[in-house]
């Protein structure tokens, strides 16, 4: 009998799938010159690799929290191990008490009592009115007035071991790739010195906090007393689902579709055209929300389908990926069929066709490879767009699962915070930022793979 | 009046300037015509860009000095220079197509330089304008004042160009390949209205080109550049009798034409340097047949060898030791019975409008077509832009389906073939593309790609060795299989393009326009090889061309086409040299020779090739030709059978 | 130019007529309206009585496609599918869940919609152009570099954030213009400001640097050269060249657009409770009011497709080679 039952989500199976498939890219690339020397200008790219330090340690975040179990209910010897109906990740493990340790309701960040005063019966003195001390929040202090001095030190001490770690990495580097002087003028074919400065800064954001989440809330506690850093990172995942899988869904429509219709032009061009004009020419918003609408009576009709909540929210947000795929293929699929259009005119096609080349290997052999580029910064692009919609969608009502952590439900959880007196700020503050540095990471990682593989830009 | 010194211009590449121009000096006197002759990528154009300070944004001008009428162009504030662009001195470019502003009106566009440069406004400028438009030779110039680029055809725009250049009434005029993207007969057009108006207002000129036929009709003195230096300066003259440095030597040498027939032209081996890895010494040491160890060492000086005739070059002598030239065995004589049949052939393009894509006409581009080719001979197929040359090419090999006609290889019918029976059929007949850019998949290395048509086909064998075989063939290095196109430079992609139409051994090769891209140095080598294979392999060439001069040196027999019919045809002796249709006569004497005594009597024809998808009634050419009377209006010409061979379609010839 | 627009209008429907019936195959095929019922009806109170009720008040009681029971022109007539799909051809749209007339709800409705989406989208696109010019015109300076950093770091906050924020900070902290609301006639212009500030704030971002890749495209053509080569100063290079050529792209983007601003903006006015259509979608999606859904869809799709047709023919009044040929 076992501590834990693993759980396999559906969500689980393609995030994973989706790491191979990625492995398996970058292994096809590496024998193809071409790609590989684009992705070589993207590995030049200083933007460009700072913020894929910072979407990697995004990635690592989403991948902890896609390995699933349900922990062992205390049992009697002898019994069958009972499993808790909860069920958890790797990254719950990891960060144990931030999810456990919550608190009655409101508390700001770094802060040892409540937000709000209450009604207390202290002995002696009959009732008063106070703001109660934490249950966890900076228990540790005998009087809360060392507080400041606590978290200095604390801080501190983490800067101080953010430095060994980021000297230790740094000598590691420069020991590689020929001297400190070569990594700091940029004279490496990678950016190195990009990856460090941001893994410093990292660094030095990341340790404190971490060092600090054992004591304190370090951005506070949202209405029910829940961490707001713990959401913050099971977040992650949810956001990276929506980005990865969505393009997973969009990406075979627009590419087969695209490539046929421009190829073989004719009736099945006309028709592939109809379908996307009429597609697009429904509001996205409406047709996500009309879908997401007849979703939720497809859900709600058959709880029998579902035997944890968290299935049933995994499911969820699959089907809100799919929606958004099916909504959102056509502007790729466009862009595919005018470039097969020119292609097909190339002089290399008709010599293929002159030596009877088939259709379909034409297709695989000469025109894919040559869109390659276009689909591969179509999905980058894409990326920032769906976590930014995730939070539109959420907020409107047709996103996730209300009780999935996400961004867009932080925030929809949050929105009459700014109307409290005094204000509740932080829940908002921290989910906008992190999204924010997420979606800066994933555009300016996109441009830089834009500007590597555009033909027009090199 | 224009003094350039010791120029130096670069593009900043990362952190360094490379530098594309590296010290030229040289003066245009007023009413000279300067060209600056030069391949591809030698710094030509950015040599004008340069002068006019109008480099694009990763150019820099590095030293020098640029004065006109001894003033400093280089020191003058971006401000001052802008009056002297298009004012003093004024630019046309290569491409009229794309240089005229898509949206404004040709009176706006004239109208603006005249407003800067003349303060002219309103009715006045209208005046103006007007004069100038009839000047460069636009008839109906007040309607025409009104109309947007894309209503004029390509000659007329860059007529356009040239009354923008000169409402400025600028002292210098430089040219940038004013007619490189024009057909022949309006090449003709150009040059002599150029000439004319420099002649008229004594104009400097410098005049951007890389071909010889453009500076022997119109250059006063030449300057010839290599690798971003001048090599030689000379006068017209001199430069025609007595070229000095060993590359002019050897560009002449690689021109092909009537005389060189059945020998292997003189090529230029390897090619140009690039810009990053420029040689210290002599920057042709590489390429040059007379290298010398000091060559390698020494950049050299400049040397006054005639009056008027400077030249750098380490070597001393006047003409250079006439190359060996191989002569190349010949085609099979003619007389057999055809490989390629083709009768009546047409392709008719449906024009579609409006939202329902109705037809409401027909292009016609190909219209009624018929010729023949024998096995191992050359057919010329020559004719201007858009007459539906390489419509006939694709339509033999069912690229394209024809609309009607007949096309018969080796006896069988290839219309309405499919499936098995055309890949078959396929295996006779192959094509090489204009484009050595576009015509190979740059995704895929050399080997997979000559292997391509090998697998498809079914030819059976060692596919590896086969290739390797092929590669040595077509003349290059066995690892190159392993390698991509990106790494090839223009002539040798275009090898490889032969070499994957080689590898299925077919008995005729559609040729269309391969060396129209290349410089004359690659081009030779091509054309030598094209010969080579002709006769190692008895492989039959339909050669789709504009180049004349390419036709005179490689063709057997050669059939003119315009406007999707052919209009006269005959083997190259009679064709070339005893020329019946008037457009024929027409065409030969407009091509700009590249001797002294090019300027013989000349036909100058109007217009402009008319679009097929309304073409004239009765003989098409009947617009255009100096010879035309009523019933050519009215009636389409029967062929006139001259010799065996030779068939001319003209009311007018008996 | 009429025959043309007509034609236009004509190859329209079928566009018109696939939305449709995707929207019906969505509402009523995926799900049946007993499924519906049950699921806004709630667990406790799902009875077979309720269920009819539900359906027969909102008309959905009848078979989908063909009434066999009504006979003559009603066997088709007198379906859902006509009652609810065909019928939103000629602009009945039938009633919301509160009884009241979707078609007179959203004439009334679509003003305020276009009250604040009219001015966001002029001034935007004003804001945005400029921005861009500028850009484009110091293009590989630093106030290019930092100009496009600062637009990646734009439109990399969520639309969400500048909402919040921005009623945040100008209406509860400096109190310079009400938080929310709507006013009648002119009174209105006071609500007005803040949304269309933060709709245009918003957009900056994206926009600029789109119209800034446009305008880099427009200046390394040959025309730009000639123009440079005819010694005119380089503002009216732009103004009068790249602007013009560069208007050409940018139109496509932008006329699609201009009939949906009646359709309002589904954040926006939530937020600042205008009463607009976008507020009522809002507020039907929350309600799960299908019929509203459905149509809105309908009217975003028309509405496009006008767009489309505008789009068309902006093109012939820009672009001399479309006008005369
Ligand atoms: N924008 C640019 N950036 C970098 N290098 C350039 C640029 N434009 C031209 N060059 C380089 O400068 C050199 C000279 O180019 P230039 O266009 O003057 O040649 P050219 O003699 O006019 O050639 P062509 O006959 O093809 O017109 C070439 O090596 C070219 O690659
Ligand atoms: S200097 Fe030497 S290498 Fe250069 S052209 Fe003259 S002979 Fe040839
Ligand atoms: S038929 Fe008449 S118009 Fe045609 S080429 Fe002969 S002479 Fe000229
Ligand atoms: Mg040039």
């Amino acid at each position: 009998m076992s501590d834990f039952q693993i759980v396999v989500l559906w969500s689980d199976i393609l995030v994973w799938l989706l790491l191979a498939a990625g492995i398996g890219l970058g292994l096809l690339i590496s024998r193809s010159p071409p790609l590989l020397a684009a992705w070589r200008r993207v590995g030049a790219s200083r933007p460009g690799m700072a913020s894929a330090t910072v979407l990697l340690a995004f990635v690592l975040v989403g991948l902890l929290d896609s390995l699933h179990y349900r922990p062992a209910l205390e049992s009697q010897p002898g019994e069958q191990t009972q499993y808790a109906i909860e069920v958890l990740s790797v990254l719950d493990a990891l960060v144990g008490p931030l999810r456990t340790e919550n608190e009655k309701t409101y508390s700001s960040p770094l802060a040892t009592h409540l937000h709000a005063k209450e009604t207390t019966e202290v002995p002696g003195v009959g009732t008063v009115r106070e703001f109660p001390r934490l249950k966890f929040g900076g228990v540790h202090l005998d009087d809360p007035a060392q507080r400041g001095g606590d978290v200095a030190m604390t801080a501190l001490r983490a800067v101080g071991l953010a430095a060994l770690v980021w000297l230790a990495l740094a000598a590691l580097v420069a020991a590689r790739c020929g001297g400190w002087a070569a990594v700091w003028r940029g004279r490496t074919r990678f950016a190195w010195n990009a990856v460090l400065a941001t893994l410093g800064a990292m660094l030095l954001v990341l340790l404190p906090v971490f060092l600090l989440a054992g004591d304190y809330h370090v951005f506070g506690t949202d209405k029910v007393g829940q961490d707001v850093l713990y959401q913050i990172l099971k977040s992650v995942r949810t956001a990276l689902i929506i980005g990865l899988v969505t393009t997973l869904v969009m990406l075979p429509l627009a590419v087969v579709l695209g490539i046929v219709a421009g190829y073989f032009r004719g009736w099945v061009d006309d028709l592939i055209q109809y379908l996307y004009t009429v597609l697009n020419s429904i509001p996205g918003v409406l047709l996500i929300a009309a879908a997401v609408l007849m979703m939720q009576v497809v859900i709600d009709t058959h709880p029998e389908w579902f035997a944890t909540a968290a299935e049933r929210a995994d499911l969820r947000l699959l089907a809100l990926c799919f929606i958004l795929g099916i909504t959102s293929w056509t502007g790729l699929c466009r862009l595919l069929r005018g470039e097969t259009l020119k292609l097909r005119e190339l002089e290399y096609i008709q010599a293929a066709q002159a030596f009877g080349v088939s259709n379909w290997r034409i297709i695989l052999r000469h025109i894919l490879p040559n869109l390659m580029h276009i689909v591969i910064i179509a999905l980058v692009m894409d990326f920032s767009g769906l976590v930014l919609a995730e939070a539109v969608l959420s907020y409107v009502g047709i996103g996730v699962d209300p009780t999935m952590t996400s961004f867009g439900t932080m925030i929809n959880n949050a929105r009459m915070e700014l109307g409290r007196e005094p204000v509740v700020w932080w829940s908002l503050a921290a989910a906008f930022s992190a999204m924010f540095i997420l979606v800066l990471a994933a555009n300016l990682f996109a441009d830089a793979v834009r500007d590597a593989f555009d033909p027009r830009a090199a | 009046m224009l003094q350039v010194k010791d120029l130096r211009l670069g593009f900043a590449s990362g952190e360094r300037t490379l530098l594309a121009v590296d010290g030229i000096s040289f003066a245009i006197a007023r009413g000279e015509t300067f060209a600056l002759l030069g391949e591809s990528g030698c710094g030509k154009s950015a040599t004008a860009q340069g002068l006019m300070r109008l480099l694009p944004t990763a150019g820099r001008i590095v030293g020098g000095s640029v004065q006109l009428d001894g003033e400093e162009l280089l020191a003058r504030s971006e401000a001052e220079m802008r009056a002297y662009r298009g004012g003093r001195m004024a630019m046309i470019f290569q491409e009229p197509a794309t240089s005229l502003n898509p949206v404004l009106t040709v009176g706006r566009q004239i109208g603006e330089v005249l407003e800067r440069h003349r303060g002219l406004r309103g009715e006045a400028a209208r005046a103006r304008m007007l004069d100038l438009l009839r000047q460069v030779g636009i008839a109906d110039p007040e309607r025409r004042l009104d109309e947007y680029p894309f209503q004029l055809s390509g000659g007329m725009k860059q007529r356009v160009m040239i009354a923008i250049a000169l409402a400025g009434e600028p002292e210098l005029l430089i040219a940038d390949e004013p007619t490189t993207a024009l057909d022949v007969t309006v090449q003709a057009q150009i040059l002599d209205l150029l000439a004319q108006l420099q002649a008229e207002r004594g104009m400097g000129m410098l005049l951007i080109t890389h071909d010889l036929g453009v500076v022997a009709r119109m250059a006063h003195r030449i300057g010839v550049m290599y690798a971003g230096e001048l090599v030689e300066v000379a006068s017209r003259e001199e430069f025609f009798t007595t070229p000095r440095h060993p590359y002019t030597q050897a560009l002449f040498a690689a021109l092909p034409d009537m005389t060189r027939r059945g020998m292997a032209l003189t090529t230029i081996p390897g090619q140009v340097p690039s810009l990053a890895a420029m040689p210290a010494g002599c920057r042709f040491a590489d390429r040059c047949p007379l290298v010398m160890p000091v060559c390698r060492e020494q950049s050299p000086a400049w040397r006054e060898a005639q009056p008027g005739h400077a030249v750098r070059c380490h070597w001393q002598g006047a003409q250079a030791a006439p190359a060996v030239v191989s002569s190349v065995a010949d085609a099979l004589p003619s007389g057999q019975a055809p490989l390629l049949d083709v009768a009546d052939l047409k392709v008719h393009f449906p024009i579609r409008k409006g939202i329902l894509q109705r037809t409401v006409g027909h292009v016609h581009a190909v219209d009624g077509v018929s010729l023949a080719i024998s096995p191992g001979r050359t057919l010329a197929l020559v004719g201007e832009s858009g007459c539906g040359k390489t419509t006939v090419g694709k339509a033999l090999l069912q690229l394209i389906r024809p609309t009607a006609g007949s096309v018969r290889l080796a006896g069988e019918e290839l219309t309405g073939l499919s499936g098995r029976d055309l890949r078959a059929a396929r295996r006779q007949l192959q094509m090489i593309f204009q484009d050595p850019f576009a015509s190979l998949n740059p995704r895929l290395r050399i080997g997979e790609i000559i292997a391509e048509g090998m697998t498809a086909l079914g030819v059976g064998g060692d596919a590896a060795a086969a290739v390797r075989a092929l590669l040595q063939q077509v003349g290059l290095p066995d690892d190159a299989a392993e390698r991509f196109p990106h790494e090839f430079s223009g002539g040798q992609r275009q090898r490889i393009a032969i070499a994957r139409a080689l590898a299925v051994q077919p008995a005729l090769l559609v040729c269309d326009e391969p060396t129209s891209a290349l410089d004359v140095s690659v081009q030779a080598q091509i054309l030598n090889l094209l010969k080579t294979l002709q006769g190692e392999l008895g492989v039959a060439y339909l050669f789709i061309t504009h180049n004349f001069a390419v036709v005179e040196y490689l063709a057997h027999d050669v059939a003119v086409m315009y406007l999707g019919r052919i209009v006269e045809r005959g083997s190259a002796d009679e064709v070339l040299g005893n020329p019946r249709h008037p457009y024929t006569q027409a065409l030969l004497s407009a091509v700009p020779v590249p001797r002294l005594d090019g300027a013989g009597e000349r036909i100058r024809l109007p217009g402009e090739t008319p679009s097929p998808a309304k073409p004239p009634s009765g003989c098409h050419f009947h617009p255009r030709c100096p010879q035309a009377t009523e019933v050519c209006r009215e009636r389409y010409p029967d062929g006139k059978t001259l010799s065996d061979t030779h068939v001319a379609v003209c009311h007018w010839v008996n | 130019m009429l025959a043309y627009i007509f034609r236009r209008l004509l190859y329209a429907l079928p566009i018109l007529i696939g939305v449709n019936l995707i929207t019906f195959a969505l509402f009523f095929i995926v799900n049946t309206p007993d499924d519906m019922a049950r699921m806004q009806l709630g667990v406790k109170r799902v009875t077979p009585e309720a269920i009819e009720k539900w359906k027969l008040d909102r008309g959905y009681d009848k078979p989908l496609f063909v009434n066999a029971a009504a006979g003559g022109v009603g066997t088709l007539t007198d379906t859902i599918f006509f009652e609810k799909s065909v019928r939103m051809f000629v602009g009945d749209f039938g009633r919301a869940d509160d009884g009241r007339d979707i078609a007179r709800e959203i004439k009334a409705r679509m003003w305020p919609s276009l009250a604040i989406a009219l001015p966001t989208f002029i001034l935007g696109l004003f804001v945005t152009v400029s921005l861009a010019l500028l850009l484009a015109f110091f293009r590989a300076t630093a106030l290019d570099f930092w100009g496009v950093v600062l637009c990646v770091a734009l439109m990399s906050i969520s639309g969400l954030f500048y909402i919040i924020g921005g009623q945040y900070l100008i209406a509860k902290v400096w109190k310079l213009v009400p938080i929310s609301g709507f006013g009648d006639g002119l009174d209105a212009w006071r609500f007005l400001i803040l949304p269309v500030f933060i709709g245009v704030v918003s957009g900056i971002g994206s926009s600029t640097r789109w119209y800034r890749t446009i305008f880099l495209e427009e200046v390394s053509k040959d025309y730009v050269r000639t123009a440079r080569a005819k010694g005119l100063a380089e503002t009216v290079v732009f103004f009068r060249h790249i602007l013009r050529n560069a208007m050409i792209p940018i139109l496509t983007g932008v006329v699609v657009v201009i009939p949906l601003l009646f359709m309002g903006s589904l954040l926006t006015e939530s937020f600042f409770g205008i009463p607009g259509l976008g507020s009522y979608t809002i507020d039907a999606i929350n309600a799960q009011d299908f019929a509203v859904v459905r149509s809105m869809v309908f009217i975003g799709s028309v509405l496009y497709i006008v767009g489309l047709i505008l789009t068309d023919i902006s093109y012939t009044l820009v672009d001399p080679r479309i006008r005369f040929s």
